[in-house]
């Protein structure tokens, strides 16, 4: 480079800098943003994108779940549960109800009247499906949707009050169940990240995987 | 427990912010560092491909006017692109993409991308092809987060000199912005976003069996490839609609705790480059201060109104935080630090819907965004936002003892204090006219689909605080894609981006032909406890006096109804 003087950036000049023609900052502004978004918006990606395939195929993929050879699911986008012998994840405002294509959470302010309304009947089924008291505390994950509407966890507490329903329609030990869920409850990550919670769709699947080998 | 994780965090972003900003420093000092080797070529190559001087320096005036021009081309690059995409090959499928782009949708996108904003009007998975996403999104996610780090030093620059006439050359600051910071960081984070399962694939979307026997269908993407640099480059718009709350965009609480100090550590290190370029560590540790002891006061507050059960739910016997709107997997404590760590950080990446947090709650990042997100704030913009106030409350100091005020050596003279009079009003003028103008027209009120009252009324303020602030962030339940929306937020975006740059840019030049004062018994110090209070004093009082009226129709009014 001809121009590679010495040279303190931090200093600056005392003699105004020179004139350049306008024009010449239009055209530098156009083969800047050209080449430069090729740079980031084309290469870049495509480094990282065989980076990816490379080192972690499965996450890149979308961490989908495989059972006899079909597509069940991804590891990490909730599914809707409806029946008894499954657990249930959160209700979803994502299109009609986890759309995956379909992405969102309710967006109901804090003291809009149809949020409370939709709670109170969320809380009612939710003791209802599950044989609780009328005046039985409610884990508020269970009657909330979440922001995605994608949410694949559910807390803890809300899990365990899922378990007589699950054993009692699968003829299991609730203390078998129990133990399936003790083992599918992760920590916050590193020990301080995050909440306690259960994957619901791992969970299931652990369940219809213990159902095939007493069938056995 | 919350608090272990939020003191962390903080730590992290204190204490990584000494050894980032010297190595910020010394990039734009153009000093060696362990990266040279592999990029001084790459540097040389693009020198010479795209014409630049690296040796030519600028006036502050051409300084701006070559940024504005960046911005300019690629708004107009952005929108070309956005009309032709539906003609784009790849996915996702034309089934998919319901969100027709119209033209105003097509403008207000790429202005929203070009100043950093990454305001979404329309949602991702719905709208978008991946070719779209990436040659259009992504690149300007790097590009613009690199201009206003570009600006951000030129800023300081103009108190680092003494005597100058130009503030240092654009295009390479630019250049390097891009090569020695944000490429090599967004590499290694996407990749470590990769690793905790964010996907990066071309595929259709996938249709799955339900173990119920259902079909659902997932969208799928490049998603990782904007996942860091969104962040990064304090942008935020999301790859989905649901944008961080999206299990695909941030699947664990580990990655989000990672991409908050991609927000965070760049603008806060800022500080730390500021007292070094300007010979005066301390000064730079005390705006800093500043930002941490408001960052805990939000911190506070926020966690305070939405770990405890909602009280509108006190009789339904719900036990727990308030979770509408929130991922089971960040709990109370991932989301709020993300509500406080994206709405200074002048990113729109939240992880969960501010529409439904309480009252209290969501006035935290509002009014984070209403101060001109002085708290770390946005990449290169942050650190003049916090020095403008600063000057606010020198001239104040100034007042009070009877002389010329004065800092870092730099004399607030009559023509410097009307710049930054200007800077200060401009956000509170531009926010407040365009609230008041979309209540009063029929147009604006038919954004309320959602929600109304009170908390309809902090929906729309909370959008242009939003696009002023160059944020991104929205309460989604106002229905924004209409012309009205799409047009007046883009006048906010364009003011908050290159009306608060021009006016700091404007400023820099003027400290910058100045020489450095010597420092007498009278000068006010800028190193000291007292003067850190002086500054957060100002910040507060600016900001009660703009828009504590506002506030009392919106939040708090919300507040005292339930």
């Amino acid at each position: 480079m001809t121009s590679d003087e010495p040279f303190d950036p931090m200093r600056g000049a005392s003699a105004p800098a020179p004139v350049v023609k306008l024009r010449e900052h239009i055209r530098l502004a156009v083969v800047s943003v050209i080449s430069l978004t090729l740079l980031t918006g084309c290469i870049f990606p495509l480094v990282l994108f065989a980076l990816g395939r490379l080192l972690y195929p499965a996450q890149a993929a979308g961490s989908l779940v495989t059972r006899n050879g079909v597509v069940i699911g991804s590891r990490l986008i909730g599914q809707d549960f409806t029946r008894p012998e499954y657990f249930h994840p959160r209700p979803s405002a994502a299109g009609t109800g986890y759309d995956g294509a379909s992405s969102g959470g309710t967006n109901l302010g804090p003291n809009n009247a149809k949020l409370v309304e939709s709670v109170r009947q969320l809380a009612e089924d939710y003791r209802r499906s599950n044989g609780l008291p009328p005046d039985a505390a409610v884990p508020i994950d269970a009657v909330t949707r979440s922001g995605s509407g994608l949410d694949p966890h559910i807390s803890p507490q809300n899990a365990a009050l899922q378990v007589p329903r699950v054993a009692r329609t699968r003829g299991l030990q609730e203390d078998v169940v129990r133990r399936l869920l003790a083992d599918y409850t992760q920590g916050p990550q590193l020990g301080f990240m995050g909440d306690p919670r259960v994957s619901v769709l791992d969970l299931n699947l652990a369940l219809d995987q213990a159902a095939r080998l007493t069938a056995r | 427990m919350r608090w272990q994780g939020y003191l962390i965090f903080l730590a992290l972003v204190v204490g990584l912010a000494r050894p980032v900003g010297l190595y910020l420093a010394r990039v734009f000092e153009r000093k060696p560092t362990f990266l040279d080797p592999a990029l001084r070529p790459v540097e040389s190559f693009l020198y010479r491909w795209l014409g630049i001087h690296r040796a030519r320096e600028m006036s502050a005036g051409v300084y701006a006017l070559c940024f504005l021009l960046f911005s300019a081309v690629s708004t107009v690059g952005l929108v070309l692109l956005l009309l032709v995409q539906r003609w784009l090959p790849g996915g996702p499928a034309d089934r998919y993409l319901t969100m027709p782009m119209t033209a105003d949708l097509a403008a207000n996108t790429a202005i929203s991308f070009s100043t950093t904003t990454t305001w979404q009007a329309y949602g991702g998975e719905t709208t978008l092809r991946y070719m779209t996403q990436l040659l259009g999104l992504v690149s300007q996610n790097f590009l613009a987060g690199a201009a206003g780090l570009a600006v951000g030093i030129a800023f300081i620059r103009g108190f680092a000199r003494e005597r100058s006439a130009t503030v240092g050359n654009f295009w390479v600051d630019l250049v390097r912005a891009l090569l020695w910071v944000l490429l090599p960081l967004a590499l290694v984070g996407s990749l470590a976003l990769i690793w905790q399962g964010v996907p990066f694939n071309l595929a259709p979307y996938t249709e799955v069996h339900t173990l119920e026997g259902g079909i659902q269908t997932i969208a799928q993407g490049p998603v990782a490839a904007l996942e860091f640099i969104k962040n990064l480059g304090t942008n935020g718009g999301g790859f989905s609609n649901a944008n961080g709350a999206h299990p695909y965009e941030n699947p664990t609480p580990l990655v989000n705790f990672l991409v908050l100090l991609a927000i965070a550590v760049l603008p806060a290190s800022l500080t730390v480059t500021f007292g070094r370029l300007t010979g005066r560590p301390r000064a730079g540790w005390v705006l800093l201060a500043v930002m941490v002891v408001l960052f805990v006061g939000g911190l506070a507050l926020c966690d305070f109104a939405e770990a405890a059960t909602p009280p509108q739910l006190a009789n339904l016997h719900v036990s727990g935080g308030n979770m509408e709107g929130k991922e089971v997997r960040f709990g109370i404590s991932g989301s709020v630090l993300a509500a406080l760590v994206t709405s200074n950080g002048a990113t729109g990446s939240y992880n969960s819907m501010h529409d439904s947090y309480q009252p209290l709650g969501v006035l935290v990042p509002l009014v984070n965004m209403l101060l001109g997100e002085v708290i770390f704030g946005g990449l290169g913009t942050g650190i003049y936002s916090m020095i403008m106030i600063a000057l606010v409350g020198v001239f104040l100091g100034g007042l009070m003892v009877g002389r010329t005020p004065e800092y870092l050596g730099k004399r607030v003279g009559t023509h410097e204090t009307k710049l930054i009079v200007l800077y200060t009003l401009l956000t509170p003028s531009i926010v407040l006219l365009l609230t008041g103008l979309a209540v009063a027209t029929e147009a604006g009120r038919a954004g309320l689909v959602t929600n109304g009252g009170a908390h309809g009324f902090t929906e729309i303020l909370f959008a242009y605080a939003s696009s002023m602030a160059n944020n991104g962030q929205n309460m989604a339940g106002l229905s924004a894609n209409s012309g009205f929306y799409n047009a007046t937020t883009a006048v906010a975006m364009l003011a908050g981006r290159f009306g608060l740059a021009a006016l700091a840019l404007a400023l820099a030049g003027r400290f910058g032909a100045q020489r450095h004062w010597p420092t007498t018994s009278g000068t006010l110090p800028s190193d000291t406890i007292t003067f850190a209070a002086l500054i957060l004093g100002t910040i507060l009082l600016v900001g009660a006096l703009c828009f504590l009226p506002a506030l009392a129709l919106g939040p708090l009014s919300e507040w005292l109804q339930h």
